[in-house]
């Protein structure tokens, strides 16, 4: 329950009392750093989330106490370390509902993933002629490994359009389902500019009907909703460790198990193979099949606490209080004279990620002097060149919250785009 | 908390002067910021003596890198190439005023950048002078 004396909140906030958001930042040390005399506030969650301490203590637990090799150390602290990291992973597994934690693949991130499955699996499965779907509002991550594919096998890449308002233009995909199909539809689960979240579901039941294996690139869902691989019914799902509490340079590949099992190894090396001979080699099952050499196990048992921390929380009611920020986040900001937002204006249909452009204050310029106010946001085209052109704009200012985030820290926001606008004298 | 875009450089951003084109200019040099997305481009036409008779910038991005291109010409107008050559990053700064951070300091120095690469390749020693222009980014 909210322990704060604060004055009562209108009632529509009910569903959210029991998240106790002073709470949890105190969970967070790097909140209450200072800059130039003020507290940080930290709203560029999309491109990295603040860690927890009990995230940090495992990491440097780990490192204190049972820092060793995995796997083949007949000596007990390489045993914890082992334990400690398959029990990560099938924290992971449990975390996204998948059906076993052999179905989890450790990677340095989404984009690792993404780069595992076009080079394992589409090399084995792609081409000439063949069509990859897309959408115009993909990260870099999820265009690039494509276009990498595509020059090899001489396949191709089919983009689905976006709305005015922001959302997928479900007639187009369906279209380009229809249309010669594709071996593969890639997809981001929610827009790391826009914060759209796409119809992930009913656009893989679609795929599949014609089909095509389906790609989530959920970097940007997995930190902020309860996601069931399952149920979605998805092939391949990516996310990073470092968007949700955890880790830099950790991050998983879910793959259906008769995908991985029909899959060659993306990496050679040690720790994936079962025998190597001077001319050929076999490998281990999956997950391991694709984990050569010694991997991030500090990292992998980091993420295993951020799941912890975040399943304590409750991805549900992450959710619901990240919808209620948005809310009040869209309602002060649209009450700034000259401001331009992009993306859908229901929260229920997207997430904390807001972009906008004030007048003719370039977005770089937004960014530093946000900054002076001890503002963290991002700046630029976010990795989302073709989204950019699609929104006829060369970069956006974007603000991005997390669970930590607070209302006051909206209030500071729209506050210091005021002050913003009187220095560009508009 | 002050702030780094005084009046001065708004009054760049906004009315910049010599921004335009020059036709058939001696000297023409054009860059980008990979990072940022802003883009200088810087023309001059010389008199007899290798004086910067006319310079014009052309571009687009942030406040800091049009206002800070914007000035860069008014202060080599007039110059002999031999003086634009000893133009540093400081002198830069200093019409800016105030402290960047160092992401922002790629955005004041890359018409500095654009015009040393302009002003190396005619007099055809930009092979020898990659260092110095390497270090404004």
């Amino acid at each position: 329950m909210q322990t704060s004396k604060s004055t009562p909140r209108p009632k529509e906030r009910v569903s959210t009392l029991a998240f106790d958001v002073a709470k949890i930042r105190e969970d967070f040390p790097i909140l209450h750093r200072q800059v130039d005399g003020r507290t940080i506030a930290y709203l560029d969650n999309a491109a990295t989330t603040q860690k927890p301490k009990q995230v940090i203590d495992t990491l440097v637990n780990y490192y204190t106490n049972y820092n060793a090799n995995i796997h083949r150390g007949i000596y007990r602290i390489s045993e914890e370390a082992t334990a400690a990291h398959e029990a990560a992973r099938a924290k992971i597994a449990q975390f996204i509902n998948a059906n076993s934690p052999q179905e989890i693949v450790f990677v340095r991130g989404t984009t690792e993933a993404i780069n595992l499955v076009a080079q394992s699996w589409g090399r084995h499965n792609l081409g000439p002629g063949d069509g990859i779907i897309l959408t115009q509002m993909e990260h870099h991550s999820n265009i690039v490994p494509w276009q990498l594919l595509c020059r090899e096998k001489h396949s191709h890449l089919k983009y689905v359009g976006i709305t005015d308002d922001g959302h997928l233009d479900g007639s187009d995909y369906q279209m380009q389902l229809e249309n010669d199909g594709a071996k593969l539809v890639t997809v981001s689960h929610a827009s790391n500019v826009l914060g759209t979240i796409n119809p992930v579901r009913e656009m893989i039941r679609d795929a599949h009907k014609h089909n095509s294996r389906v790609l989530v690139d959920a970097a940007q869902s997995v930190p902020h909703m309860p996601v069931d691989v399952q149920d979605l019914d998805c092939d391949f799902l990516a996310f990073s460790g470092h968007k949700m509490c955890g880790p830099t340079g950790i991050g998983v590949l879910y793959a259906k198990k008769e995908l991985l099992d029909s899959m060659p190894p993306f990496h050679g090396g040690g720790e994936m193979i079962r025998e190597v001979h001077m001319y050929e080699s076999t490998w281990k099952d999956p997950p391991y099949k694709f984990e050569a050499g010694t991997t991030n196990i500090a990292g992998a048992i980091g993420l295993g606490a951020a799941v912890d921390y975040l399943n304590q929380i409750g991805m549900r009611k992450i959710r619901l209080y990240e919808q209620e920020l948005t809310r009040y986040v869209l309602d002060s900001l649209s009450r700034i004279k000259g401001i331009s937002i992009y993306g859908p204006r229901d929260p229920t249909q997207r997430e904390a990620v807001v972009s906008f452009n004030v007048g003719d204050i370039h977005a770089h310029d937004m960014a530093t002097l946000l900054d002076e106010d001890a503002i963290c946001v991002r700046s630029g085209h976010h990795c989302a060149q073709p989204l950019m052109e699609r929104l006829g704009v060369s970069a956006t200012t974007r603000a991005s919250f997390y669970l930590y985030n607070t209302e006051q820290e909206v209030d500071r926001l729209a506050e210091s785009l005021e002050r913003a606008k009187r220095v560009f004298k508009l | 908390m002050s702030s780094i875009y005084s009046d001065i450089i708004l009054d760049y951003y906004r009315y910049p002067k010599n921004k335009g084109q020059i036709t058939n200019p001696r000297i023409k040099a054009k860059d980008s910021n990979p990072l940022c997305g802003d883009v200088v481009e810087i023309q001059m036409q010389l008199d007899g003596d290798n004086r910067v008779s006319e310079i014009k910038f052309d571009g687009h991005g942030c406040a800091i890198s049009q206002a800070s291109a914007s000035m860069l010409t008014e202060l080599v107008k007039g110059k002999s190439l031999d003086e634009v050559r000893k133009i540093a990053k400081e002198n830069v700064l200093e019409l800016i005023g105030g402290e960047l951070s160092a992401v922002r300091m790629k955005c004041a120095l890359l018409s500095l950048k654009v015009l040393k690469t302009g002003v190396y390749t005619y007099l055809g020693s930009l092979e020898e002078s990659k260092e110095e222009i390497s270090n404004l980014s």
